[in-house]
């Protein structure tokens, strides 16, 4: 048994969200009084990840996904339960901990829009403070592997999809963290950059070994991937376990594609 | 603290890139307060004095005011403008990061157009020092200093508590343009001119009064009372900022726990 | 027509979402007519001699001005209009079947009148509840009530006429923020936002009437207070229906040469 680096221990979260109603008389009393649905967004996640893995994690929208990756990366603080992250509490230790991880949300930058990738690398050198010799040898690693050395001095602004997001997965990696969230990687992504972004995700977690948590709605990114598959539905774990395992409960033939086998999942589940 | 320095220069890279919009901004950022300054000017010409309060008496005011703001505006104009930031998702992005919060937004924005306002206050100011019979001794000038300085962290208190708001509601926040430009333009003239409501509110809520009008008395030689006391009100504006950041930390937390 | 009603109406149920916002706006602007009228009582309050316009007037200009704000701002930003500019969207604006300079013009009015309704109301009822000597009051007559509401308008409309030159421009500066900032303060400054024209020096005043700024602001809150009188208000309106033909004619030739443009380059 490897270690366990992530251990989650009956998390939940519910969250209230305001009544919104039409008309005018509704309109006027929303301002004085509100009205709320309580959303429970996770009911009782427990799990735990070893040192070294690459988990999937899926669902549809709104199931929880990125609640779940908001709290284990000390966004988010949940109503009970407990989580360990390399013996941090995330939320309680945001500033120590944080320091061991790296986010990358897919579908937000966290480069500087008009300056230089290289610029924006240099500030996050000092956001993490990370050690000068630290800093150049993770960022020829980087720019060898991801083939950033054309681009990195280019504004962002000038980029290409593709060519961001690997620049925002270095971004993620220069103080090598041991852990790393990846929500939605490849969204919007053409094919030889998707297939680039994969094999650097492998090869990271093989050389490195860094441990990688991803959430994707493209299947053929666990298909690569992924060891192990989280599978979460309406706040609850639906499913933990190897792709092969779900394929052998369903006895699909390899033909049948990945997509419909989730969707016969979500159907099986009500999701 | 280097940190800091280093958002600066890549926000200052960044405003580069526009070289033409960032020199007609700064130009612009110039001509607004011009405008108000000259209807100041206009009205004094017209009826010579306010209150007892000659045309440079109340352009010094004016000045120190309108200093304090601009540097205000450009070195909080992360706080300023964080209910973009908060819309865009992106406060996330500073939670998963190992340095706090307060500085990072302040190191998300920093607006040098503000160079703009900032020279025509500085010129304002200038004038009316020139301009004024004062006797100037290190007291004095370091009192005017804390005057500013004191103005920017009252400006900086204000920016912070609106930018908490957002983690509740990003509707309705133009009610703080009674707090940041009501303030401003309300300042920029002695306090002694308006109703008394205005003044308590402008001298023991948010104290604008500490760090202008008071201490001008000092300044000008109109006090009546201890010199030392004049003199240090301006730390009123210090430490308004205080429970700023307290309330600015509730709303981190509230973030926090529901995530919106 | 029928189109442009839609395209208002659109607006309209648009901005009537922000209620908050609106509360808010109608409370800031109800502390600056405040503020405002205790600077001017402070300097009326040792004048010597007969200043050009009485305190009541000057008060009942303020509340004029805070009321009909989103009115006589030169500034309201429309940033639909500089993305559909800027980023070369344009393109679809010319796939429908309507004029572009009528489009825009509606919709930038109906921006204002939403903000008007929703904002002015609060504040007008209000102030003509206010205590002495912050009241607001009434119009000399009813003729002049009229006259004002019609100048008021017609000032609505040059100022949207003014705006629209201002997006125009953007085609050929393509950075929005920095030119249209320094027009609009000029601009405001010389239409009496800041102070009221007859409180300027003569120069000044010279200089005012030469441009079209002041029939959006000075000329209907005067009117207003009888502080010009009713014939001297017709003449004035004949004014602004020159001055509105003359910027609205304008704008639509720079408007089709700015289109021109963007058709031969291709975007």
């Amino acid at each position: 048994m490897q270690d366990t680096i992530i251990q989650l221990e009956g998390i939940g979260k519910s969250f209230k969200v305001a009544k919104r109603s039409a008309g005018l008389v509704q309109a006027a009393k929303a301002l004085l009084v509100r009205d709320y649905n309580v959303v429970e967004a996770l009911k009782d996640i427990s799990f735990s990840i070893g040192k070294g893995e690459i988990v999937g994690y899926i669902g549809p929208n709104g199931a929880g996904k990125s609640t779940t990756i908001k709290v284990m990366s000390g966004i988010l603080v949940p109503d009970e339960g407990s989580c360990q992250i390399m013996g941090y509490t995330p939320w309680t230790d945001r500033v120590t901990y944080v320091k061991n991880i790296g986010v990358v949300f897919g579908q937000r930058s966290q480069l500087w829009w008009d300056v230089p990738v290289i610029d924006s690398y240099e500030l996050l050198k000092d956001i993490y403070k990370i050690p000068r010799q630290m800093y150049e040898d993770n960022l020829r690693m980087l720019s060898e592997t991801l083939d950033l050395a054309e681009f990195i001095r280019t504004p962002v602004r000038q980029l290409s999809l593709g060519q961001r997001m690997r620049c925002e997965i270095a971004a993620s990696l220069l103080h090598s963290p041991s852990l790393l969230f990846l929500d939605e990687p490849t969204i919007g992504l053409d094919a030889v950059s998707k297939l680039a972004v994969r094999q650097f995700i492998k090869t990271i977690n093989k050389e490195q070994g860094v441990t990688v948590i991803l959430t994707t709605h493209d299947m053929a990114d666990i298909e690569a991937l992924a060891d192990r598959i989280l599978m979460i539905g309406k706040g609850t774990l639906l499913y933990d376990g190897s792709l092969e395992q779900l394929r052998g409960r369903f006895g699909v033939q390899e033909k049948e594609s990945l997509d419909e086998m989730i969707v016969q999942l979500y159907k099986e589940h009500q999701i | 603290m280097r940190l800091y320095f280093k958002y600066v220069s890549i926000l200052f890279k960044s405003q580069l890139q526009y070289r033409a919009s960032f020199w007609l901004l700064s130009f612009g950022q110039f001509l607004v307060p011009f405008t108000v300054f000259a209807g100041l000017y206009f009205m004094f010409e017209r009826f010579g004095q306010l209150q007892g309060w000659t045309f440079f008496e109340a352009a010094l005011c004016f000045g120190i005011i309108h200093m304090a703001f601009s540097l205000s505006e450009c070195f909080a104009r992360g706080f300023d403008a964080f209910s973009g930031l908060v819309r865009r998702g992106e406060f996330d992005r500073l939670l998963v990061r190992p340095r706090s919060t307060v500085l990072q937004v302040l190191g998300s924005q920093f607006e040098f157009t503000r160079v703009g306002r900032m020279l025509q206050s500085a010129i304002v100011l200038g004038w009316a020092l020139y301009s004024l019979p004062v006797e100037w001794n290190t007291a004095k000038v370091t009192t005017l200093i804390l005057m500013i300085v004191g103005g920017v962290f009252i400006f900086a208190g204000i920016y912070i508590l609106m930018a908490t708001l957002c983690f509740w509601t990003i509707q309705g926040l133009e009610i703080a343009n009674i707090l940041t430009d009501g303030g401003r333009e309300m300042a920029q003239y002695p306090l002694n001119i308006y109703e008394r409501w205005v003044k308590i509110f402008f001298t023991y809520v948010i104290p604008f009064g500490c760090v202008n009008y008071l201490p001008l008395l000092y300044i000008l030689g109109k006090q009546d009372g201890n010199e030392w006391f004049y003199m240090l009100l301006p730390l009123a504006g210090i430490l308004f900022l205080l429970p700023c950041l307290a309330i600015w930390h509730i709303g981190v937390r509230h973030y926090r726990s529901t995530g919106s | 027509m029928r189109a442009y009603v839609s395209v208002w109406k659109l607006r309209f149920i648009n901005g009537m979402q922000y209620r908050a916002a609106a509360i808010a706006g109608a409370l800031t602007q109800l502390f600056f007519g405040f503020v405002f009228i205790m600077i001017y009582m402070a300097f009326y309050s040792h004048s010597s001699g007969q200043p050009p316009m009485s305190l009541k007037e000057v008060i009942t200009y303020v509340w004029l001005q805070q009321i009909f704000l989103s009115f006589i701002m030169l500034w309201f930003r429309d940033n639909e209009i500089f993305d559909l500019i800027t980023s070369g969207n344009i393109a679809y604006e010319l796939c429908r079947p309507i004029g572009v300079y009528p489009l825009w013009f509606a919709k930038l009015l109906a921006q204002r009148v939403t903000s008007a309704v929703l904002r002015s109301i609060p504040i007008l009822i209000v102030v003509f509840f206010l205590p002495e000597p912050y009241r607001m009051a009434w119009p000399p007559d009813l003729p002049t009530l009229f006259l004002f509401v019609a100048s008021l308008l017609l000032g609505l409309l040059v100022i949207v006429a003014v705006s629209m030159l201002i997006y125009i421009s953007v085609f050929w500066t393509l950075s929005p923020t920095g030119s249209t900032l320094m027009i609009s303060v000029a601009g405001e400054f010389f239409a009496g936002m800041i102070v009221p024209v007859p409180l300027m020096p003569d120069w000044l005043q010279k200089f005012t009437y030469a441009l079209p700024f002041r029939w959006t602001v000075d000329f209907p809150f005067r009117v207003y207070s009888g502080h010009i009188p009713q014939t001297e208000a017709l003449w004035g309106m004949i004014i602004q229906i020159c001055w509105l033909c003359l910027l609205i004619g304008f704008g639509y030739a720079s408007l089709r040469r700015a289109l021109r443009q963007v058709v031969i380059q291709g975007g």
